[in-house]
This record gives C-alpha cells, structure tokens and sequence, in this order.
C-alpha cells in the first residue's frame, strides 16, 4: 500500500476479508427476521401518514397484525390485499383500521398475483420519487456547487423546529455546509415516530416528518442566497431506525448517523433488533443517495483513545461491510472517527494524526466524519477553543471529509449562537491557512507516526480475528467495543423482532436489492 | 496594597479596576445601533467604560459581542459561607479498611444517569472499575457493592432497583441540560421517595457539571459533587456518613 504511513497492504486486506465473514454470518441471521419497525417502514413508503388519537397510524397497523399472529408474512401483502379489495389508498385503509372499521385478516384473499402486482406498482412509484429527490439534490449542487472537504458540520438542538430554522440559517450564513438537527434525547428509545411540527425537547428537537419538511425548505431558501447546497443530517438510529431513514429519503435529507453497532452500545438496543434494521435502513439510504455516518468515534467517549484505537478500527471495518452488504457505496460510507486524546498527553497530537492518517488511507473513498474532543473539554472556553484548533488542524493535514465542528462550550450546554459563528471561525481560517500542508508532509520512515499506525492496524486484526472466532453477538457479549457489555436476548425492542414465513413479502427490499444490484438472499443458498 | 474584604471588586491589572470581559449575541442587526444597544445593556448591569471590541454579524439579525467593561458593584467577602461536604477525604486503601471497621459489611451503592440524559461520561468516571484520572472507580472497592445503572433510568425505576438491591447510596448524574430539566428530574426523584416514605432509606447524592452541594441540599439530596470530583470523594462521604447514620462511629 502507497501512502505515508508505509501500512502493510496485507494486514488491510486480511481485516476486510475477516470483516466480511463476520459481517455475512449476521446477515444470514439479518435474512430470516423482519421487525415491527422494518414493517411500519413499508407502511410509510406505501404512503400512510398520520396519527389516530395521537398514536401513529403505522403503529396502529402493524401492531394490529402482530396481535393477530399475521405480521410474518409482512404487512404489504395484507395491506395491498385490501386495497385490491376495497380500492381504497393505503392511507384510507390505515384509516379505516385505525377506527375499527375495516379488519385487515378478515377481507378474502381473491387473487394473490393482484396482491403482489398492486404492491409492485406502489413500490415502483415510491422508489422513483426516492430517486427524483436524489436528482434533484445533484441538480441543486451543480447549480449551486457546495462546499470544500472537509464540509462544516454544525449541530443545532433548541428543541423548538422554528427555533432550529433561525439558529441553522444563520450558521449557513457562516459558511456551514451541513446542518445536524439534534434529537431530543430520549427519542432514540421510543418504538413510534413523533408527528407533526415540535416545539419542545430535550437536549434536542425530534425527527419527525414536517420537523425534516421545515428544516429542507429553510435550508433551500438560505442555499440560493448563499449560493451552496447546505445538507440536512439527522439520526437514523434508535428503535425506528428504518423509518427514520424512510423518512429522510422522502423528504430529501442528505446526511443520516446510521451505525450498525451504535444503539446497542450506547442506547441498549436489543442487537437482533438494530442489527436487522440496520440492514434495510442502508438499502434506503443507498438508493436516497444519503451519506451515512458510523458511530465509532462514541467508543472513545467511553473508553481510552490510546488504548482502545484498535476498536474503532475493526468496527470500521465491521461497518464498511455491513454497508457495502446493503449495496450503499464508499462514497456514501461517512465512517467515524474522533479525536479524543488527553490533553495532558505528550505527543498526544502525533498519536491523534496517525490514526486519522491511517483511516483516510484505510478507507480512501470514504468521506470519513472527524468527531470533535468532547471527553477531555473542561469548561475552560479558551482552551477548549484552542483544543478544537488542533482538532481542526489534523483534520486539514489528514484530508478528512466532514468537519464534526467543536464547540467552547462543549460538556456546558448545546450551543448558543455565536459559539457556531467561533467555531466556524476557527475551522476557515485553518483551513485556509492549511489548505495544501498534507501534500508537503511525508512522514519519517518508522517513526513514532508510523510505527503508531502499524501498532493500532495490528492489534485491529487480532481483534477481528477474535470476533470472526466468537461470532459478533458473542464479542457484543463480552463487552469487546467501548467496553460495554450487552446480552443477545437483552436491551430494548427485542419483542420486535419476527421470523420471516416462507411467503414473506417486502416488496421495497425486493425493489430496492434490483435497483441497487444486490443479489436477493436466500437464493444464493 | 491592602485588599478590603468586604468590598471586592474584579481585577485587570489594578486593584479594584472592575475589569469584567464579557461575550454574548443580541437580536438586533449589525450595525452602530447595536453597538449602542450593547454598551447600554451593560450600563444597566453597572458596567461603565464599556468598549465593544469584536462585533460580528451572525445573520438574520443577530449580532455577537465581545466586550470589556469596569464593573462598579463589589461583593463582601468577609460574610461569606458557602456549604460544603465536610467529611475528610480518604484514599482507596483507607475506605475500604474503614468500611470493615466500622460498617463491617459491603456498602450498596447504585449509579444512574436519570431522565433523559444519555451521558455517563460522569457516572462512568465514578462508577468503572478503570475509574478516571488515576483513581479507581466504586466498582473496584472490595467494600463496595457498586452497580452502574447507566443513561435514561426513569426515577421510578431507580427506586425500584434500589430496593431490589437493598442499596445503601444512590449517585444520580445529570450532565446535559436544557431548560434546566436536571433540576426537574433530581426534585422528582425526592419527591417520588418522600411520597413512599422511603426518603430515609438512602444517601442520596446528585453530581453533575451543574451541581454544587448547596443546590443538592436545596432540591433535598444531602450531597452534591460538582465537575471532576473523583471517586474517593464519594465514596469517603458516603461511607462516614453512613457510619454515622447507623450509629457506628
């Protein structure tokens, strides 16, 4: 392998080999389950929106037929059904259902080739406007172009949607190139989708589908007047992974935090649950042309940056095969990283550009996401500043691809206006004055850089091999990443999780594997 | 120089100068009226000789200062009296020993990060076997029974682990806020305890980046531990005054 850290090109291909093993094995789980949410998914992507006193007509649906002990055949093959009996929308007969005036088990099953032609059809005008949105979005940027890498990314987290408009304008005024609306905090943990215009969280506003909606065309307006695409991200994670990432791609966001591991580490999502939705929510995400972002850079905040690099490493390589599995491409494949070194550390710095140094030459296509310091921020602002200076200096000489921006008041409060508008300050300005430093460096033959990267890519695969060796449920068990130790039949939303009959029907996953050229499983044996 | 005691001022570079440095952003767009509206709001602060040294235009109307000014209020120092957690602080070694001195049992103690929040980066520093900063944390006490709970435990379900655990200490953790929710779950958690009569039953300690043990005391927790305390702190509290409560010592 070329580049400036001398790796071995052999241990790469030895840890995407082991990767992809351990990554199959869970896929041919992955194959045989559906979940409630995967199901609600369908439901969205057939159209049906809304709530009934207050519960989401998804919810109403799906939880309908999991009672009747029907929903392992899949909720489209019953909702098509009455619409091929009825001729109603699917959202009429998710209304319907809702007030107890239609019951979906109870219709006859006259033709089952209209069944699935009727879903087909749905399916096929569903995933073309997935696609008009990913051209439209093409459009825009060659019309307005967009930003340099690494793209600014700035968070916003009033917990009030029309607060979030203002703060996010006036960072895209500031040069950010990607606005983050924050969820509040619990949602992650809630097994609906919030609906409707929020103006209350915590630490954070939801994700709901008119809080996307408001947030696109705030974003839209302000682009034409700055002249540049400014992306949407939110967080596809948590129990309603996948409708999440439904939504996302029905509304045009173009960033979503999609991580296989991350919810069962950080949120004790059951790992059956969020290991089988993660799997549909990157098909959408491929097709949307969404970029994801993993999760690793969390591993840090929990455990040591020195001691723990290796991890990160190995889940990168987990993650990169769980998406490539889902057809999403490298350039798609924002894989996590952060700089999370003690302060307090000698040639902390060294260690901090090796790392990211050796991910940028690991995954060379990806447009990997630099997380800020936020373990080892204190409160002091004025360090705190120049800690995200160097931050923003490693990031330039390693040629990251999006800029997590750190904020003084990191570990204090979400942050206030003008903590963007410093941030952003401090990011431009190293940038600039840095632009082309990484094409001067090279880095001293086994020197504490190199030697560095090879210690951290060694201990990488001997940890991968131990996975592949224990299965990944089994590593989960034993705490291997971020030192959390987590039970297969444990956590939240296992009573989710369904086998798949024989006759299951998703006819979006179907849809979405011959559009993304995936083979379809189970028939590859 | 002699300082006054019971007048104390902010210092530059000369005694009582009331030099102050201050940041923050207005609604208003950029411009001299800004300006003069910054120097005016702080006026109304006692701040006199102001000087707006960075202005910046955030868009959409909001402009950002930086600003210096003399302050003319003073404080009396003299009067003074801040609480404070008063029990001597002991090492690793020394807990322990104490511990079996005097409780002659282990300590049950249960950790949380409650209501929302999903940080535990301060619970976690408390509570891991690793601990932080080079002290080990609760887990690794052979006199300790710690159980770390984790992030976004519902009160009720903290006071039903604590009596399912027969806990003796409950750390509660409140790291990030809005709307000053950490104090709204902090004064449920007392409330929910005081309505079951069980409000006795436990040592109750609250930290957080927020926290101080004066507003521990206020919201009815009988200590508070602010930003990077470590665990011998803790847990040099909680086990003398457990000694006492159980009159021990």
């Amino acid at each position: 392998m070329s580049g400036k850290l001398n790796l071995d090109h052999r241990s790469v291909e030895e840890a995407r080999v082991i990767a992809k093993e351990i990554a199959e094995e869970v896929d041919h789980f992955i194959s045989a389950r559906s979940t409630v949410s995967i199901e609600r998914t369908v439901l969205r992507l057939f159209g049906v929106d809304g709530v009934h006193d207050d519960i989401p007509l998804p919810n109403i649906v799906v939880d309908g037929l999991l009672d009747a002990g029907v929903l392992h055949r899949g909720v489209a093959f019953w909702l098509c059904n009455a619409i091929v009996q009825t001729g109603k929308t699917p959202q009429e007969v998710a209304e319907l259902v809702a007030k107890k005036e239609l019951s979906l088990v109870d219709l006859p099953v006259t033709s089952e080739e209209a069944v699935y032609r009727t879903g087909e059809r749905l399916q096929d005008a569903m995933l073309d406007k997935i696609f008009s949105h990913r051209k439209l979005r093409d459009h825009y940027i060659k019309k307005l172009s967009e930003g340099r890498k690494p793209y600014l990314y700035l968070i916003v987290a009033t917990g009030d949607i029309y607060e979030d408009v203002t703060q996010a304008r006036s960072a895209a005024r500031l040069g950010a190139d990607i606005i983050a609306v924050i969820r509040s905090t619990g949602q992650s943990l809630f097994d609906f989708v919030p609906y409707g215009a929020t103006r209350e969280g915590y630490g954070g506003t939801y994700a709901t589908q008119e809080n996307f909606r408001i947030m696109r065309a705030a974003l839209d307006e302000v682009g034409e007047e700055v002249g540049r695409y400014i992306r949407l991200c939110n967080y596809c994670s948590g129990l309603c992974m996948p409708e999440i990432a439904a939504m996302g791609a029905m509304e045009r966001l173009d960033v979503m935090l999609n991580d296989a591991l991350y919810g069962i580490l950080f949120r004790d999502i059951n790992m059956q649950r969020t290991l089988i939705d993660q799997a549909f929510s990157r098909m959408i995400n491929s097709y949307a042309g969404i970029i994801i972002n993993t999760g690793e850079d969390n591993y840090l905040t929990t455990a040591d940056a020195v001691e723990s690099a290796h991890t990160v490493l190995a889940s990168q390589f987990i993650n990169e095969q769980f998406a490539l599995l889902s057809g999403l491409p490298e350039t798609q494949m924002g894989l996590g990283h952060a700089f999370e070194m003690n302060p307090e550390l000698e040639d902390g710095l060294l260690l901090e550009i090796a790392q990211a140094q050796m991910a940028r030459e690991i995954f060379p296509n990806a447009p990997l996401k630099y997380m800020p310091p936020t373990k080892h921020m204190t409160g002091n602002i004025f360090l705190g500043h120049i800690q995200d200076a160097l931050f923003n200096l490693v990031s330039i000489v390693t040629g990251q691809g999006i800029q997590l921006l750190g904020m003084m008041t990191e570990a204090m409060h979400t942050p206030h206006m003008h903590d963007r508008q410093l941030s952003i300050e401090n990011a431009q300005y190293i940038f600039r004055n840095a632009r082309h430093l990484q094409d001067e460096i090279l880095f001293r033959p086994d020197g504490r850089i190199q030697r560095r990267a090879h210690t951290v890519l060694t201990k990488a695969v001997y940890l991968l091999r131990e996975v592949k060796k224990k299965s990944l449920f089994t590593a989960l068990e034993e705490g291997i990443f971020a030192d959390v130790k987590r039970s297969r039949a444990g956590g939240k939303g296992l009573s989710g999780v369904i086998k798949r009959s024989v006759d299951y029907w998703n006819p979006f996953e179907c849809g979405l594997r011959e559009r993304l050229q995936l083979s379809i499983r189970g028939e590859e044996g | 120089m002699t300082i006054d005691w019971s007048r104390i001022r902010p210092y530059g570079d000369t005694l009582d100068d009331g030099a102050m440095q201050l940041s923050f952003s207005l609604p208003v767009p950029y411009g001299e009226e800004a300006r003069e509206a910054a120097k005016q709001l702080v006026g109304k602060m006692g701040l006199i000789e102001s000087q707006v040294y960075h202005m910046k235009d955030l868009g959409e109307g909001y402009t950002y200062f930086i600003l210096y000014a003399n302050c003319t209020h003073s404080v009396d120092f003299s009067k003074i009296h801040v609480p404070k957690v008063e029990a001597p602080i002991m090492g690793f070694e020394e807990i322990n020993q104490y511990i079996r001195k005097h409780i002659k049992r282990k300590i049950i103690v249960l950790g949380a990060c409650t209501g929302t929040d999903a940080h535990t980066v301060g619970i976690d520093a408390i509570m891991n076997m690793k601990g932080y900063h080079g002290e080990y944390g609760l887990e690794r006490y052979p006199e300790i029974d710690a159980y770390n709970l984790g992030s976004q435990v519902d009160n009720e379900d903290l006071i039903e682990k604590a009596i399912a655990y027969r806990a003796d200490v409950l750390l509660v953790s409140q790291i990030v806020t809005q709307k000053e929710v950490h104090v709204t779950n902090l004064t449920e958690l007392v409330e929910l305890l005081e309505a079951e009569g069980m409000r006795d039953r436990f040592i109750l300690i609250c930290g957080g980046p927020r926290i101080h043990h004066e507003l521990a005391l206020e919201l009815g927790f009988d200590a508070g531990f602010g930003p990077g305390t470590l665990a011998p702190e803790v847990a040099s509290y909680f086990s003398q005054e457990l000694a006492r409560r159980k009159g021990l010592v």
